[in-house]
């Protein structure tokens, strides 16, 4: 690989650990700061997605789209979606423990595929979603891909602002306290319920951006795009593996986690096609193996939380 | 439709569907209420249970002399998970167990699918035709399916009511700090329960596999109907499981006359956002954790 070539395939991965940076930073409202247990990332995702590039998308016979909105409409578009998706199952599920959740996420999840799938007047089916496009798309490759990556690291610097400020108010302070206590902090007279809500909600939200940021970027979007369990698990390492509760630790772990992931699929991609399809399996035993081994060597991440005035870690 | 066009078409094979369900939910349930944790390699847990079987079909044994083992060996499996993955998370917020459950889930099915390959198989080849029972068609593996549902429910029914381990452990399920106050050794009753546990995962799925196909997935995709029938039927209550999850199972089965058949896969959900929504509790009063 020449220089040229690594540069390009470096710009290509920033910009994907910056959507994935999103996501994770999406998941650390709902469980770093709050607790609570999202099983169904991809959904979110997947409902950003395609919310976005139907608003966008250039017309095309045979299913709904072709309004060729503006982009930041459709990216709004895609954070309300994912939240009007998230407000009803947070409202019937955050009452219980959050086992019950993570049980009702991972049946959305499950839910918004089988949409995507069968739907196609809505979503094309399983051709997907094609002619979305891309901001300053029409730039040579390399400028456009840095363009982009500047886009999508503005978001991701924005976003980190905004829930850093959040937390570090007196709002944060309240939510690790719901976490930490919840009959303490409803004994203070914080509504538990409401909050748990909130951060649910804008979790959520900020997890559809993240898929619209990633059609446009791809300019295209089928249901293979989007495999619900491993990309769900994969945000979730990255997230306990960088340090839950640690925004910038997300951020991390979202770089550290993808780097190796897409190494390792180079890796079983130059295998033996008989052995191919079971390197490919082994990588997913072998993240799977990874969280269970953070958890019990190192469950406070690589930058553990910082709790203002409290003693490090235990 | 006539009648037994109802009956044969829809009616049966939802409540064979159900008992499927109702096992794996019974295991469910049991984690649920004794060791209080949702418990998501459950799924994996029955596909590597039933490909376990089909290995042991391969090697010339006739499926249903393959249970017996598989059952067995996905015991020893859940008692070694539970040791090297769930035990030492005891002392910390209970969801982190689930999170690690959510890992073992992986973990199992990448070994299925790097074992086994990720191409549909089945237990015997060939069609079996339906015998005529008044009317009603049934395949001995569907009959034997029932049978031995009935047969595990009664059993564990039994042993929990009346043995001094099952009496332990729905003293576990009631008050763990009570019932250690009280002699009962929770490590030994979790060991059992995991024991149990894996024996009914290996169960639900073989039943899965020899009335349908076997699938490296197969075992994810009906998580979410087992735990919809645990929770429809009520957390730690085994008859609730059990009738939460025929409900389910029919339910599935019915629901192509209001959705299409693309949604069977969502009545679950429907049906688990439901109960949550206006009895939480569960049908037979369980535990809401």
């Amino acid at each position: 690989m020449d220089l040229l070539g690594l540069a390009n395939y470096a710009v290509f991965m920033a910009i994907l650990i910056g959507i994935y940076a999103l996501l994770a930073l999406g998941l650390n409202i709902q469980w770093g700061f709050t607790g609570l247990f999202n099983a169904g990332i991809a959904g979110f995702f997947a409902v950003g997605a395609y919310a976005s590039a139907i608003l966008t998308s250039l017309p095309a016979s045979g299913r709904l789209g072709g309004y060729e909105l503006p982009l930041v409409v459709g990216w709004l578009a895609a954070m309300a979606a994912a939240a009007l998706i998230a407000w009803p199952i947070g409202k019937i599920c955050l009452r219980f423990r959050s086992d019950y959740l993570a049980i009702a996420t991972i049946g959305v999840a499950e839910i918004i595929r089988l949409v995507i799938r069968t739907e196609g007047w809505l979503t094309g089916g399983v051709r997907g979603v094609t002619g979305i496009p891309r901001p300053f798309g029409d730039l040579d490759y390399m400028p456009s891909q840095i363009a982009y990556l500047a886009i999508v690291a503005t978001l991701v610097l924005v976003a980190y602002l905004l829930v850093e400020r959040q937390v570090k108010s007196p709002w944060g302070r309240m939510m690790r306290a719901i976490r930490d206590n919840e009959l303490a902090a409803a004994a203070m007279g914080k509504q538990v319920e409401a909050r748990r809500l909130q951060a649910f909600v804008f979790g959520s939200a900020l997890m559809g951006l993240a898929g619209a940021l990633f059609v446009h970027f791809n300019r295209s979007v089928t249901p293979e795009a989007i495999d619900p369990m491993i990309a769900t698990f994969l945000i979730w390492i990255m997230l306990i593996l960088g340090g839950s509760g640690n925004n910038r630790g997300a951020i991390l772990g979202a770089a550290v986690i993808w780097i190796i992931w897409s190494v390792s699929e180079l890796l079983t991609d130059r295998l033996p096609t008989e052995v191919a399809v079971q390197a490919k399996y082994a990588r997913v035993f072998i993240i799977g193996l990874t969280l269970q081994l953070v958890l019990r060597f190192r469950p406070e991440g690589i930058l553990p939380e910082r709790q203002p005035g409290a003693p490090p870690h235990r | 439709m006539s009648f037994l066009e109802f009956l044969n078409f829809h009616l049966v094979p939802g409540i064979v569907l159900g008992s499927v369900y109702a096992v794996g939910a019974i295991g469910i349930t049991l984690v649920f209420g004794i060791l209080r944790f949702a418990h998501f390699a459950h799924g994996d847990m029955a596909t590597l249970g039933a490909f376990i079987a089909l290995a042991l079909v391969t090697a010339g044994l006739t499926p249903w002399a393959a249970l017996p083992v598989a059952m067995a060996a996905v015991a020893v499996v859940a008692i070694v998970v539970d040791k090297l993955f769930y035990d030492y998370l005891k002392a910390r917020p209970k969801i982190m167990t689930v999170m690690a459950s959510l890992g073992v889930a992986l973990m199992l099915r990448a070994v299925v699918q790097v074992v086994f390959g990720v191409d549909p198989r089945t237990y015997a080849t060939g069609i079996v035709r339906p015998d005529d029972y008044f009317g009603i068609l049934l395949r001995d593996r569907e009959l034997y399916t029932l049978a031995a549902v009935v047969l595990i429910v009664v059993g564990l029914t039994l042993f929990l009511r009346h043995s001094r381990w099952g009496k332990a452990m729905r003293a576990m399920s009631d008050n763990p700090d009570l019932a250690r106050l009280s002699g009962v050794d929770n490590r030994k009753v979790t060991m059992l329960t995991w024991a149990i546990v894996g024996a009914l995962c290996a169960a639900s799925g073989f039943m899965l596999g020899i009335n349908n196909e076997l699938q490296s997935m197969m075992g994810w995709q009906v998580l979410l109907p087992m735990f919809a029938a645990a929770i429809l039927g009520g957390v730690g209550r085994v008859e609730g499981a059990v009738l939460g999850g025929l409900i389910v199972g029919v339910a599935e089965e019915m629901s192509i006359f209001i959705l299409p058949a693309q949604y069977k896969a969502a009545t679950a959900f429907v049906l688990l956002l439901l109960i949550l929504l206006v009895r939480p509790r569960g049908l037979l009063n369980g535990k809401v954790l």
